[in-house]
């Protein structure tokens, strides 16, 4: 595990699964991922930026990540884009992101454009769903659930 | 003594239970009405891993986590 600072408050975890507290400083992470992997030979780079929207009243979201079982969740997708050549990258924040920041950025790097294609849609569908992260809607500076747009994670209800 | 920790939006702090299995804590935890919507949508995991049996046998020293709806991005 390689331990990285930033000068914007950075965080671990390894060198394709990146946390930050705050918001994500597109330019810099998309730069640095460009300027590395074009180098190894991949054909198609596909980036995904998720944007934090300005709409019923809220200033920002405001997150929580369980890291263990992100970290867990991140290495299989990324054995399984191996198995296609490809790679998957993602940064993610922590704690509050205002309006029309980033919170969220998604990429696959492919030797060919179909794989890197089809990885980013199963990617980013598969992390909405499966993802230890907790999405909360910052209203009157006050954190609120997000629970109406929470999905539950297969196999919930185990204890009820 | 197993280790109980409430992820994300559920704010309890970690609590440790003298229990052999799943069954037990549910029993446990549904004594707090207040958990009882987490349970009903939590997943679980021992020691970082996610379940889906209940029955699976627990160790001293075993973490179980309750994991309530996500919603990354």
């Amino acid at each position: 595990m390689v331990i990285k600072f930033h000068y914007c408050l950075l965080c671990v975890v390894d060198d394709m699964l990146e946390l930050y507290d705050g918001d994500l400083k597109v330019e810099k992470i998309t730069n640095a991922w460009y300027d590395k992997y074009r180098l190894s030979n991949y054909g198609a780079i596909i980036t995904f930026v998720g944007v934090v929207r300005d709409e019923d009243g809220i200033e920002g979201l405001s997150f929580d990540i369980y890291e263990p079982i992100l970290k867990a969740w991140f290495d299989k997708w990324q054995e399984k884009a191996n198995k296609n050549n490809a790679v998957v990258l993602m940064a993610h924040s922590r704690g509050d992101v205002l309006n029309h920041k980033s919170s969220y950025i998604a990429a696959v790097c492919s030797p060919k454009r179909r794989v890197a294609l089809e990885t980013i849609d199963e990617f980013v569908e598969d992390f909405k769903a499966n993802a230890p992260i907790w999405k909360y809607d910052i209203i009157n500076s006050k954190r609120v659930y997000a629970e109406d747009r929470s999905t539950k994670i297969q196999g919930a209800g185990l204890l009820k | 003594m197993v280790k109980v920790e409430f992820l994300g939006p559920i704010g309890k702090e970690p609590i440790e239970v003298d229990i052999k299995n799943l069954e037990e804590l549910s029993t446990i935890l549904k004594e707090d009405s207040t958990l009882i919507p987490w349970l009903e949508n939590s997943a679980i995991a021992i020691n970082d891993m996610i379940v889906g049996d209940k029955n699976q046998v627990l160790h001293d020293g075993d973490k179980i986590s309750l994991l309530p709806p996500v919603c990354g991005g």
